[in-house]
Order: C-alpha cells, then structure tokens, then sequence
C-alpha cells in the first residue's frame, strides 16, 4: 500500500508529469476566464479555499513528509539542515496563498453584494500605534526569536569537510533560493538561465505596477477583479520559480539526472540523452544534406522560428486577439508586456520541446557561444 | 482615604523622575495625548504614524512579513557582528574558525541563530512580496516602492549567496562555484558568453578567463583564497550598507505614498 504510494509519487514527480499538471492545474486554481472558473465550480476547487480545503491539503504535505521521513531515500534529503527552509516553504506559502485567496473569496462575495471589502473601516476612526500596532509588533518579534532559538538549537548548521578544489561533489548544488536558476540550466544555456532570466524576472516584477493598468482591488484581497494579473502571477511564482526549486531539491540526483523523491540515488543511472539542434532537423533529417558551412545559412531555420516568436507575435496579437487591450495599454506598454510575457512562456515551451522532440537549440551557434 | 491618594505605583514615581522624563519626555504614556507623542517623539518608532486605521493593525492583513523583514535584518546584522569577532577569512583559518565557533565559543549557537534567520529571510520576503502583490498594494501611487521592494528581495538573496561561501566548506565552495559559473557566461563580458569574442583587437582577446566579469566577482580564475575575501567584505560591508540605503527609501515611501494600502 505505502510502496504503491511511493512509487505513484516517484511516477508523478517526473518533470515531464508534474510540470504538466501544475501547469493545467494552475489556470484551475485561478480561473483567468469565466470559462476555466466554470471548470473550476464543477469540480469544486474553490472548496481548496475554504477552512476544510486548508485542513485537507495541510494533512496531505504533512502526510508527504511523514512517508519521507519514514522512507530510508528522501529521509536522506529531508534531513540535509538547508533542506529544511524548503519544508518549511511548503507549509508557510500553501498557507500565505490559501489566507490571501480565502479572504479574496470573501471580499468578492461582499463586493458582489454592493458592500465595501472587509478591511475597510471608517477613515475617522483610527487606532493608536502606540499601543495598538507596536504590541502586535513586539509579539511578533519575541515569537520569531523564540522559532529561531529553538530551531538553532535543536538543528545545527550544517558543516562538511574542508573545501577542496580537487574534488567535485555530485550533484553540486546552488543554495536553495537559486536551485530554479539552476534547473533552467538544463534547458538553456548559461547566459539565458544564468543571466538573461533572472534579469528579466527582476526587471518583468518592478514593471508589474507600470503593466497592471487595472485600477481596481487596491488595498484588500480580491481574486475576481484582478483574475488574469493574478493568474499570470501564480504561474510564474509557483510553476516556473518554486516548483523549479522543489524539483532541484528534491528530484535531481548525481548528474543532474531525475530522481522520484522516494527512489535511491544510484549514480550510475542511465539516461539517454540524443538531443538534437533544429538545424540538424532541417538540414540533415528533411534535406538530407550535410550542415552548411556558413553559420547564418545553417541556423536559418531557428533564427526565423525565435524571430517570429518573439516579433512577429506580439505583432499578429496585436492585430487580431488583443486589438482593444492595444488601445487601452498603449503600444509602449503592450510591447513591454509582450516581451516579458513572451520570454516568461519561452521556458515552459523550451522544456516541451525537449521532452517532446529531444530539441537541443533552435540555434545553436556554439562557436559564439550562441546558443538558444 | 488620603492614605492612599499619595500612594503611587512603581511605575509613576518612575514616569515622573528627571531621568525618564528626559528620555520620554511626555512621561508614562496613559492619555492620546501621551500616546501619540510616544510615536513621534522616537526617533525609532516615528518610522510610524501616530494613528493608523484599523485594518492595518490586523496581522490578517499585513501578516507581518515586512515588519519581520526588517527585524531579520537587525537580527542578522547582529549576530553577524559577533561571529566578525571570531572569524578569519582566509583558506587557513576559515573553517577552522567555523568549527571553534561551534566547539570552543560559549553560547555557541550564533552561526545557527544567523544561518537560519539567513533562510528565514529569503522566505518572509518572498511571503512579503506574496502579500504586496495579493492585496494589490502595488498599484499607483506605490508603483515606485514595489520596485525599491523587488531590488532589495534581489540583495536579500545576493547577501545569502555570498554567506553562504564563508564557512569555506566543500558545501560552499561547490554551491559558489555553481552559482558564479553563471557569470562567464554573460554577454559580451564573460569569457564564455556570446559576443564575448567580438572584443577583440586582432588576435588579442579583451574578454578571457582573467579578465573577465566572473574574474571581477570572484578575484581569480576560480573560487579561491581572493573569492573568499572578496565574498567577505561584499557580505558584510558592501551589501549591507547599499540595503540600508533602499531600506530608508523603502520605509520613507510607505509614508510618503499615503501609508499603508487599505480600500477607500
């Protein structure tokens, strides 16, 4: 019973399947459209906001953990002492998100009824912060320090052997906050997992508020009045940055190879790679003919595939589907959200089409070190 | 009767000496009067307002996460300052410093105190972010605040990153090698990165593995004795200073934008 449970989670964590599902269930969770909120009230997902969806889905990550402290593999991940924030991020964000989303629900009903959001109080009257917030302050500063006490005395930090440039550990990890960076490395090249996205996911969050031109659900939750910027949000928060970091955790072993959670490290595990650049596809798969010489000749394909990705789309959108979000953004705006948009989704395109069709680079010119 | 009229509580013959009306000078604060002055007139709590409305007291709303944020980093600036009294960065004595300080220090948990409010940073500012964005509380006139809050989440982690090769144990040396591997592969100024080989005069490289922007960050062609002096003074001086700066833009746009979100 236990081993099909393990072997079922092992089955699912493959980022083939997990990142697949998050994927669908996350325009779920947050219905961008009325259609996926018809969806989602037919199968009773917005029950995950409520007092009993909490309780529920706390119990089952308790659960997980349980099984995996139990579980002589993931025990040995799980008990690593800087795995243990990861543990904790599970239980402190599921919980962040299901407050935030539960008084959205809320506040949506209310405002549906015509009443004002449930933070709203009279203007006159206020609280003193003396003594009214600096006590909650204070609290919350003693109870913080009593958490950590506890945990640094309980949980050592932890302390390997001596560095030694001589030997490389395997897997070599980054610290936990970056290990999403550094599963993107699998699917891109250093300078765009490395440095390109994360600049633009620094820049793409400081443009949110020049982006939002949605004037509404300032200052309280809501879910309904700003569905689509929180969807676009919780997809790239918790697909692409935190399940990217979860998965680097606990699912990538000696290699960088996949490892279902409760599977035993074994680092002679054979994959198979034989991922092949679309200018190998075109040139010597459908032509039949050797690469070309000439290194623009050769990569002509894929620069024409990004080249309509990333110009010719925005373009296209702009014309037809989105025609009146062009007039009321503006073409600066609307070309900003455009390319942190299009970049955004280039990642999750790029995983499908490496798991899909082996795909390498859509241009691969290494010579340069230019490669996409 | 009169008896007990004259007789005062510790705590107002306290609130009426010289010495505690000089510090606070509007003595025990019992009236509104009192009260608000207490705010103002410190020059650590007039970060607030005197009066707030009511939501913005409630931990329901705010979840305290940047109240925390804040009080991590004080934490942190803290118990880093005790460990600077102990620690040497250099290849010889590093790690063995870092052992002493487990083995030999009394109170011997500061490494752990500071190491897990490290971690616990990186979360309550994510979980901060996660509040700001989820209230909305980013939308005009916040736009620029949410902006200073985006670049000072970037330091947090940056400062983590570079702790976390202090100890000098193969975990750090490793997880920094990982990590700074990255930037050779920066456009035009990393020695692995496109363009890079575009800087060139005839045959002569500008851009190579010592001279470039990985070379900068880490003070040699790998992570050695100069990363770990480098790391140490960005770790504990040049991050630091540049976050205290954001932070007082950070704080004083709160006020200055209207104070906190709240629905109108």
């Amino acid at each position: 019973m236990l081993d099909a449970f393990k072997n079922s989670v092992d089955y699912l964590s493959n980022p083939t399947i997990s990142f697949s599902l998050l994927t669908v269930l996350t325009p779920l969770l947050f219905p961008p459209t009325d259609w996926f909120d018809k969806i989602n009230r037919k199968l009773r997902l917005h029950l995950l906001w409520t007092k009993t969806g909490c309780a529920i889905s706390m119990a089952v990550i308790t659960f997980f953990f349980a099984v995996g402290f139990l579980d002589e593999n993931f025990s040995v991940i799980l008990t690593k002492a800087d795995n243990f924030p990861i543990i904790l991020m599970f239980y402190s964000i599921f919980f962040c998100t299901w407050l935030a989303m539960h008084k959205a629900y809320i506040n949506d009903e209310r405002l549906e009824k015509g009443l004002k959001p449930s933070e709203y109080n009279d203007p006159d009257d206020k609280v003193l912060v003396w003594p009214d917030l600096v006590y909650i302050e204070f609290i919350a500063l003693i109870l913080f320090t009593v958490f950590l006490v506890v945990w640094s005395i309980l949980v050592a930090a932890p302390l390997e052997e001596p560095a030694n440039p001589a030997s490389t550990p395997n897997p070599s990890k980054a610290p936990w906050y970056f290990l999403g960076l550094q599963e993107m490395l699998v699917y891109y090249d250093p300078w765009i997992a490395g440095i390109l996205l994360p600049i633009f996911c620094v820049v793409g969050l400081m443009a949110i508020p020049y982006m939002d031109i949605n004037k509404k659900g300032d200052g309280y939750y809501s879910f309904k009045e700003r569905r689509v910027g929180i969807f676009i949000f919780m997809y790239g928060w918790i697909v692409l940055w935190l399940f990217l970091i979860v998965l680097g955790t606990f699912f990538r072993g000696p290699n960088w190879n996949f490892y279902g959670p409760f599977e035993y490290w074994d680092a002679h595990k054979v994959v198979a790679l034989n991922n092949i650049n679309l200018s190998e596809y075109f040139w010597v798969k459908l032509l039949g003919t050797g690469l070309p010489d000439n290194i623009l000749l050769r990569e002509f394909v894929g620069f024409i595939v990004v080249g309509i990705y990333l110009f010719i789309t925005p373009v296209l959108l702009a014309k037809t589907v989105l025609k009146d979000m062009v007039k009321s953004y503006g073409l600066v705006r609307f070309g900003a959200l455009m390319t942190f948009g299009l970049v955004m989704l280039s990642l999750p395109i790029k995983m499908y089409f490496r798991w899909i069709f082996d795909l390498k680079y859509f241009v691969a010119i290494p010579e340069y070190f230019f490669n996409i | 009767m009169a008896k007990k009229e004259n007789k005062k509580s510790l705590l107002d013959t306290l609130g009426e000496s010289q010495v505690w009306k000089s510090i606070i000078r509007s003595g025990i604060p019992r009236t509104r009067r009192q009260r608000m002055h207490a705010i103002l007139g410190s020059v650590f709590l007039h970060l607030h307002p005197a009066r707030l409305p009511k939501h913005a007291v409630k931990v329901g709303y705010t979840w305290c996460m940047g109240g925390l944020s804040f009080f991590l980093f004080v934490n942190l600036t803290i118990t880093g300052i005790l460990l600077m009294f102990y620690y040497r960065p250099t290849v010889e004595y590093a790690y063995t410093d870092i052992i002493d300080l487990a083995e030999q220090v009394p109170l011997g948990i500061m490494r752990e105190l500071h190491r897990w409010a490290a971690h616990s940073m990186v979360l309550v500012v994510w979980l901060h972010m996660l509040r700001v964005f989820m209230t909305g509380s980013y939308k005009p006139p916040r736009e620029f605040n949410w902006g200073v809050g985006v670049l000072l989440m970037t330091l947090t982690m940056f400062l983590s990153f570079t702790g976390y090769l202090l100890p000098w144990d193969q975990l750090a040396i490793w997880a920094v090698t990982v990590g700074s591997n990255m930037a050779r592969a920066h456009p035009f100024i990393g020695h692995e990165g496109p363009g890079a080989s575009l800087l060139a005069i005839g045959d002569i490289n500008l851009v190579h593995i010592g001279s470039d922007v990985r070379f900068a960050l880490i003070g040699g062609r790998f992570v050695g004795e100069a990363t770990l002096l480098r790391f140490y003074v960005i770790h504990c001086i040049a991050v630091p200073f540049i976050m205290m700066i954001f932070m007082a833009v950070h704080f004083w746009r709160i006020r200055k934008d209207g104070g906190i979100s709240g629905p109108l």
